[in-house]
């Protein structure tokens, strides 16, 4: 879909951006640049959509060099996001998002249409439509961002660090906000982030790059943490590359346990003869955990007294036996639910958020043990 | 002290001075017809230029360098340039005031355009807005408030001056001015610099009118909303704009 062949950005000074880039990124899916700053990951992605020129080399997109077609006609054929965002300030968030359609030369009243639409799309409650940009939240600014470059339908998206400018809460929802309607629209992404674990959330495949504008590795996510080409990759992926790696590998072969469960607001003596190992997990009435109730924390309570929040611990997170997302349900979330547990069992809940067991650490590495044993870990 | 007050109110409060075509209204009408006419040419001159370089970031160096010879130039010696040259007639001031207003209005444009955040504009060139439509739709309407505010300043400024155009043997504000000197009759001046100075304030005043007009929403709301006082009060407001 997008191609590089010794595409080459040296700028005036002499100093080399990108240096011979040599990448095929293929139709659908997300792929992710990334790198530390001045890897030329910005400026691969600027040639694109001819924001840059390659000073040699050249750069195709749907099997044909971006040189044919004038600027601004390839440039409506490609989603544009950006870190930080560019919406238009003097314009309403509906026209704003409106833009290449009208400069397409829809009909103003279909281009409105379409934007409305698309506003659902990313998530945004139809009445911010007139609101002006300066009026929205960071995040709610950056989805109308992502509405812009999606309103002419366009089958490539190019992104630039388009959620470094926000916190890490809303940025997890944008993340999972951008999977979702990947899921639903198929686009060729291409997404630089010089965050390494946003590319290995997001991206299909990852490019990794070093200062110099060369590329350093192109793989998938579980490649990349399990077989890093080199000592810069291995460094740049970070030093938990091992346990992330993890999050690659399916925990089918996980047993999920028994656990006690007891209801919030029951009785502490039902609590008490429920617990298992001393420990119980408290639940709502729809039986999604709330916490863990212990026999020392029961202990001197009355019997006749409901189990109340103040006697409820916190618990650590959830392992999602399968979602629909099909990015749960794997090694990382069983060993971390065990391993952030108090009791030292890691709850383990349906796509519904119910309780349905437990997992324990020794199991994942059990699980591990044995599905390497198989072959069934690339190594 | 007293006494020339007490002159000046007699000036203002003869019926004679109020009507025929050396009345107050005609002289009035007169020079705002010349400050209309040399801001026009101003603007015809400057704000192609300075959006221009302000679009394309080329020469501003050059730019603003000719801003300030022109602000340097004395407008009365500029007139008496345009009169050896063209002889007398309206062309002189004009022409004179026009170079008065013109930097003020280079300024604003320039510094305006350049001050359009440089991601909204990588954003349109993005979209595939061509350069035309990236100066039109985008970095002219968000510079409109500090073009505008280059654009008060140098009405401002042709107001104030376009006393001049009476040394020229036309008419205005300045009439009262030049003949009051020429009469000894310092009331007579004296009312003059007074009408001059009132519509001054009274210009500016429409000015700042205009100016909360033409501030791009977006912008205007954002202001509004970051003052977090003064848009509670503005909402109690009958009338006010619904934020």
């Amino acid at each position: 879909m997008i191609e590089f062949r010794a595409a080459t950005k040296r700028f005036d000074d002499g100093t080399v951006a990108v240096n011979e880039l040599t990448l095929t990124v293929e139709p659908g899916g997300i792929t992710m640049f990334v790198g530390p700053s001045g890897c030329g990951k910005t400026t691969s992605l600027r040639m694109v959509n001819r924001m840059v020129e390659p000073t040699s080399g050249t750069v195709l997109v749907g099997g044909r060099d971006v040189r044919e077609s004038p600027r601004a006609v390839l440039r409506r054929g490609i989603g544009y996001v950006i870190q930080q965002t560019g919406l238009f300030p003097h314009r309403t968030v509906l026209d704003n998002i409106a833009t290449v359609p009208l400069l397409s030369g829809w009909p103003r009243r279909r281009a409105r249409g379409r934007a409305a639409e698309l506003l659902d799309l990313v998530g945004l409650p139809a009445e911010l439509g007139r609101r002006y940009p300066a009026q929205l939240s960071g995040g709610q600014q950056q989805r109308v961002g992502v509405a812009r470059a999606l309103a002419a339908d366009p089958p490539v998206l190019l992104m630039d660090e388009p959620f470094s400018a926000v916190d890490p809460v809303v940025r997890a929802d944008l993340q999972d906000e951008l999977l979702r309607l990947q899921q639903e629209l198929d686009k060729t992404i291409l997404f630089v982030t010089h965050d390494i674990d946003e590319a290995i959330k997001l991206g299909d495949r990852v490019a990794v790059f070093r200062t110099g504008g060369v590329l350093a590795q192109y793989d998938e996510p579980a490649a990349l943490l399990g077989r890093p080409a080199d000592d810069f990759v291995a460094s740049f992926v970070g030093r938990d590359r091992g346990y992330r790696a993890l999050g690659f590998l399916p925990a089918k072969g996980v047993p999920v346990g028994e656990v006690a469960t007891v209801r919030l607001g029951g009785s502490v003596a039902a609590a008490r003869d429920a617990l298992r190992d001393g420990w119980a997990v408290v639940v709502d009435e729809a039986r999604r955990p709330v916490g863990w109730v212990s026999a020392s924390r029961l202990s001197g309570v009355d019997g006749e007294a409901a189990v109340s929040d103040e006697l409820v611990e916190s618990g650590g997170s959830l392992y999602e036996v399968d979602s629909p997302g099909g990015r749960a349900g794997s090694l990382r979330g069983a060993l971390d639910a065990a391993l952030s547990s108090p009791s030292a069992r890691g709850v383990a809940v349906d796509a519904d958020g119910a309780v349905v067991g437990s997992v324990t650490a020794h199991d994942v590495l059990r699980a591990l043990a044995d599905a390497r044993q198989a072959g069934e870990v690339p190594s | 002290m007293r006494a020339v007050l007490g002159e000046l109110i007699g000036w203002f409060g003869d019926p004679a001075h109020w009507t025929g075509p050396t009345g107050v209204p005609q002289r009035l009408l007169e020079h705002l017809g010349y400050t209309a006419l040399a801001l026009a040419c101003a603007l015809v001159i400057a704000l192609p230029i300075g959006a221009l370089v302000g679009h394309t970031g080329r020469g501003g160096f050059l730019l603003v360098g000719l801003a300030n010879g022109l602000r340097a130039l004395p407008t009365l010696g500029l007139l008496t340039v345009v009169v050896l040259l063209a002889g007398v007639g309206l062309l002189p001031p004009i022409a004179a005031l026009t170079v008065l207003a013109v930097p003020p209005v280079l300024a604003g444009t320039y510094a305006g355009v350049r001050a359009v955040d440089p991601a909204v504009v990588d954003a349109a060139r993005g979209m595939g807005m061509r350069e035309h439509q990236v100066l039109l739709r985008v970095e002219l309407p968000n510079a409109l408030p500090i073009i505008f505010g280059g654009v008060r300043s140098a009405a401002l400024q042709i107001v104030a001056t376009a006393t001049v155009a009476a040394y020229v043997a036309m008419g205005g504000l300045g009439r009262y001015v030049i003949d009051g000197l020429a009469q000894l009759d310092y009331p007579q001046v004296l009312a003059g610099a007074v009408l001059v100075a009132a519509l001054a304030v009274v210009l500016d005043a429409a000015f700042a009118g205009v100016q909360r007009v033409v501030s791009p929403a977006g912008a205007r709301r954002s202001r509004r909303g970051r003052a977090g006082r003064v848009s509670a009060v503005r909402a109690t407001e009958p009338g006010g704009t619904p934020g």
